[in-house]
């Protein structure tokens, strides 16, 4: 910081006494500390948001618990709590969600990451400059836009490769979804691959490495903090999607691991509830609940282990 | 032995061909982009037209249209918009310029991050047992607004930090030093020059608001919905009503989720141009704030 020169006051004037003195305003003092507590408020209303989730989420499913045990819930192979003979075993909405996410993270993470690693290491500025902003309009496409296309363009694509797969199917939302989530992983990946500083870049060069080498060897590694809070960025919001699959993968739980069958995901199952009328405090409305609880502990696992990897792996440059 | 300009040559051979997979991949984005607007285009374009705007849904897809979808979105976003801005950049303003290190400031920092991880369900599960069954305000226009509001809060509280860390420290020292308050300085100086920054990150929360969905069935949105809601401008005294506040209502994405998911074909024609419609306001919306952030970078040179 530059000291500034006194230089106040010309040097023909007349030197007067000046009396410093605080001039604010009653009104003025008065306004910074109402505002000070204003903004203090607006604050702390994020907390409130995360505390009301949780109350909701667990004041909410508890009543579901009491009648469904834990082991029950978590072993149990059928989930029909809509049916006359109810079963209530969360395993294949999980196994749909794991099953459309892994298909989604095969296309988003190869692909996010070589655009990465294309756009920090070899394309030039002005080409980097343009594909970065139009790559996350992909993210930018409303999910249920992307859900009409897995359903109405994708599928019947794959099916004329595929003959025999259903219009419903896991491959198909999978797919698309994987296309949308590439720019959060390349968007952050190159966020953290420029950040690593050129002298690493110059080393390798001066070591005889070549362009790929220098970004797999050198840049990858060093950014892999970074790169892997993209890689768990892009995995909540593949487990958390909703429409893309509540659209196209179909409505049914299924325990199947065959990505080429439809099945529900927890996800789906809540949007499926919700759109018919259920009554407040009905086994039913208490198990998208109970749903939800098992979807929020998923991203919740992946949430953590992400700050967990930033903190862990956090190279200072 | 290799020689050294074999090894040369092959490593540039690599580098080319990584090149040519960097291109690829990049273009795979693209070239869905693009196939995603064609194919909605060659479905929904035959149904844009003035009726299509000015029409309720109907049983005869040829005759459905999404009045009432448009005007929800509207008024869903003028009540997020209207909550969730001043409270983001309020929330901003106070973690980037009031408040002091602390485990307290460090909850909410790690709070606001894991809230962007949070699934939209879960925030439309929230409202259903907050907003709808507890504070009971219905499956209404107010309820969309707000869940949308809490949604969206973590990107313009997020754009807002950023945007004021972007003003070097001079400046605050040079209004300190004529005596303004912490208050003034950030009214007079900080918001109107990170005004910029804090309008392309609202833009960008506003268009993903737009596009949402699942919260909204969540909270129990219809999806057939024949009227508007009640008009805020009244012909006698007091001229103006909020119960359009509590109407119950539709959006475009539930609109279009609703034609997508029944078997004609016809209601398909009419979902892929309620889905043109939502694709041109939301990317015209990031065009925008893609202009917004790149003057800005060329523009102010601190």
């Amino acid at each position: 910081m530059s000291v500034i020169p006194h230089t106040l006051g010309s040097p023909e004037a007349p030197h007067k006494s000046v009396t410093l003195r605080v001039t604010r305003s009653w009104g003025s003092r008065l306004m910074d500390v109402i505002m000070r507590w204003l903004l203090r408020v607006a604050a702390v209303s994020s907390v409130l948001i995360t505390l009301g989730i949780v109350t909701v989420l667990i004041t909410e499913s508890l009543p579901f618990f009491k009648q469904v045990s834990i082991g029950e819930f978590l072993t149990d192979t059928h989930w029909t709590p809509l049916f006359a003979n109810p079963h209530y075993g969360i395993l294949p909405l999980v196994m749909g969600t794991l099953v459309t996410t892994l298909v989604a993270l095969l296309v988003a993470l190869p692909v996010g990451t070589v655009v990465a690693i294309y756009l920090s290491e070899y394309a030039p500025v002005a080409v980097r400059e343009i594909l970065k902003p139009v790559l996350e309009l992909l993210s930018a496409v409303p999910t249920v836009v992307y859900g009409y296309f897995a359903l109405l363009f994708v599928t019947p694509l794959l099916q004329r490769l595929m003959p025999g797969l259903p219009g419903f199917n896991m491959l198909s939302a999978g797919l698309v979804m994987g296309i949308m989530i590439i720019p959060y992983v390349s968007s952050l990946s190159e966020d953290a691959m420029r950040a690593v500083p050129m002298l690493l870049r110059e080393g390798a060069y001066a070591m005889g490495a070549s362009r790929l080498t220098t970004a797999l060897r050198v840049v990858y590694p060093a950014a892999l903090s970074g790169i892997g809070a993209a890689y768990i960025l892009a995995i909540s919001r593949a487990i958390g999607e909703t429409m893309i699959v509540a659209i196209a993968a179909g409505q049914q739980p299924n325990l199947t691991i065959d990505p080429t069958q439809q099945a529900a995901t927890i996800s789906a199952f809540i949007v499926q509830v919700c759109l018919g009328d259920l009554p407040h405090g009905s086994i039913g409305y208490q198990s998208i609940f109970a749903a939800g609880v098992t979807l929020m502990l998923m991203t919740l696992v992946f949430n953590i282990l992400g700050h967990w990897l930033r903190k862990r792996y956090r190279q200072v440059y | 032995m290799t020689s050294l300009t074999t090894i040369i040559r092959r490593s540039r051979l690599r580098d080319q061909m990584f090149i040519i997979v960097g291109v690829l991949a990049t273009l795979l984005g693209m070239i869905t982009l693009l196939a995603l607007l064609l194919d909605l285009s060659r479905d929904g374009f035959g149904r844009l037209h003035w009726g299509f705007l000015t029409s309720f849904p109907s049983r005869h897809p040829e005759k459905a249209g999404i009045l009432s979808a448009w005007v929800g979105t509207l008024c869903v976003m003028v009540v997020t918009a209207s909550t969730a801005v001043p409270l983001g950049v309020a929330a901003g303003i106070y973690l980037e310029e009031y408040a002091r290190r602390s485990w307290f400031t460090e909850i909410i920092e790690i709070n606001i991050a894991n809230l962007a991880g949070v699934p939209s369900i879960i925030y439309g599960l929230m409202a259903l047992g907050l907003f709808v069954y507890q504070f009971n305000l219905g499956h209404s226009i107010q309820t969309a607004g707000l869940t949308l509001a809490i949604l969206i809060l973590p990107i313009i509280i997020v754009a807002t930090r950023e945007a004021l860390r972007a003003i070097p420290q001079e400046i605050r020292e040079a209004a300190y030093a004529q005596g303004a308050t912490r208050w003034q300085t950030v009214w007079f100086h900080l918001l109107p020059y990170s005004m910029g920054g804090i309008a392309t990150g609202v833009i960008i929360a506003l268009s993903r608001a737009i596009g949402e969905t699942a919260p909204l069935i969540t909270i129990g949105a219809l999806t057939y919905i024949a009227f508007l809601p009640p008009s805020p401008v009244h012909p006698e005294s007091p001229y103006n009503s909020m119960s359009w506040l509590r109407s119950e209502f539709t959006v475009l994405p539930i609109q279009m989720f609703n034609w997508v998911s029944r078997p004609q074909k016809e209601f398909h024609l009419n979902a892929a141009a309620t889905g043109l419609v939502l694709l041109v306001v939301t990317l015209s919306l990031n065009a925008v704030a893609i202009v917004l952030r790149y003057r800005i970078r060329r523009r102010i040179k601190w």
